[in-house]
């Protein structure tokens, strides 16, 4: 476990401890730091800034009166975070019954190998390229189109920059599932982009047109 | 001393563990041999190492305009 460093391990369990006493300042100076955290939490799971931004709220609240489950075995953005994805994946399954009533999602094979689809020399695209609107687009298609628990730890490990033990934490998994799922996310994002790495990232050139069909 | 190959199927399943240096001295050298002789893997390594940093750097989910206020104004009322 990424561990605090003592000063700021005192000021939490400090702000903590006011919270519990029904302090809604202090409350919201635990929440403040982790807030764009939860909503990029609540975004990546759920793809819609309204759906998310509830789920975020609704998750904080939710902290707010269970402040005393709280125990301090992890940092109190982690515990957060936790219940941000449990809101988030509880709307997710509200909107399949709707749309489909009673049918499950058929749980997906966890240890299947992935195995990369495309060989071809990678052409590195610097973080400039994400100037480019095609670019940021074709990476959040990527990301949005890859089954949801691979997104989760992606987000969390990648996007948020978690440890793995936080991102096993936040999503209630073994260290060695989040790394399983990462491997997975990585080389699909990777797949998923690769068709349109081969110098067609140049700008004026329809940027989608060789990028697999999402 | 001899480095033991290792297959590209292998190598697979521990690239994104080399990409977070969270691989054991050994089977990095080993994994780091292979990726000398095999022109595929290393444009997987490269092409994933790149898409983790691309993903890094520019995805972000900016909350809207006033979410941190209407969130502090829904703790205040609750």
């Amino acid at each position: 476990m990424e561990a605090l460093s003592p000063s700021l391990k005192t000021r939490e369990s400090e702000l903590v401890e006011q919270a519990r006493a029904g302090c809604k300042e202090a409350f919201y100076r635990l929440v403040q730091p982790c807030e764009r955290a939860l909503f990029a939490t609540a975004m990546g799971i759920l793809k819609n800034e309204a759906d998310a931004e509830e789920a975020a709220q609704e998750a904080v609240l939710m902290a707010f009166t269970n402040i005393h489950r709280f125990r301090a075995e992890c940092k109190f953005s982690t515990w957060i975070i936790q219940i941000c994805i449990n809101e988030a994946r509880l709307k997710i399954r509200k909107a399949r019954k709707h749309l489909y009533e009673s049918i499950d999602e058929p749980e997906n094979g966890e240890d299947g190998d992935y195995f990369p689809r495309d060989f071809a020399d990678w052409r590195e695209i610097p973080s400039e390229g994400l100037q480019r609107k095609e670019l940021r687009e074709a990476l959040q298609h990527a990301v949005a189109s890859l089954p949801e628990k691979y997104r989760e730890v992606l987000i969390l490990r990648d996007i948020q920059h978690l440890s793995i033990e936080e991102t096993a934490q936040a999503l209630g998994i073994g260290r060695g599932n989040v790394k399983t799922r990462l491997l997975r996310a990585r080389l699909q994002l990777r797949d998923a982009l690769a068709p349109g790495i081969d110098g067609n990232w140049t700008l004026g050139r329809p940027a989608h047109a060789k990028v697999r069909a999402w | 001393m001899r480095v033991i190959e290792i297959s590209c199927l292998e190598v697979w399943k521990e690239i994104s563990n080399y990409i977070d240096n969270d691989v054991e001295p050994e089977l990095r050298a080993r994994m780091e041999a292979h990726f000398k002789a095999c022109a595929h893997c290393t444009a997987i390594l490269d092409g994933t190492r790149n898409v983790v940093k691309l993903v890094g750097d520019g995805m972000e989910y900016e909350a809207p305009e006033g979410f941190s206020r209407r969130l502090y104004d829904r703790i205040k009322d609750k």
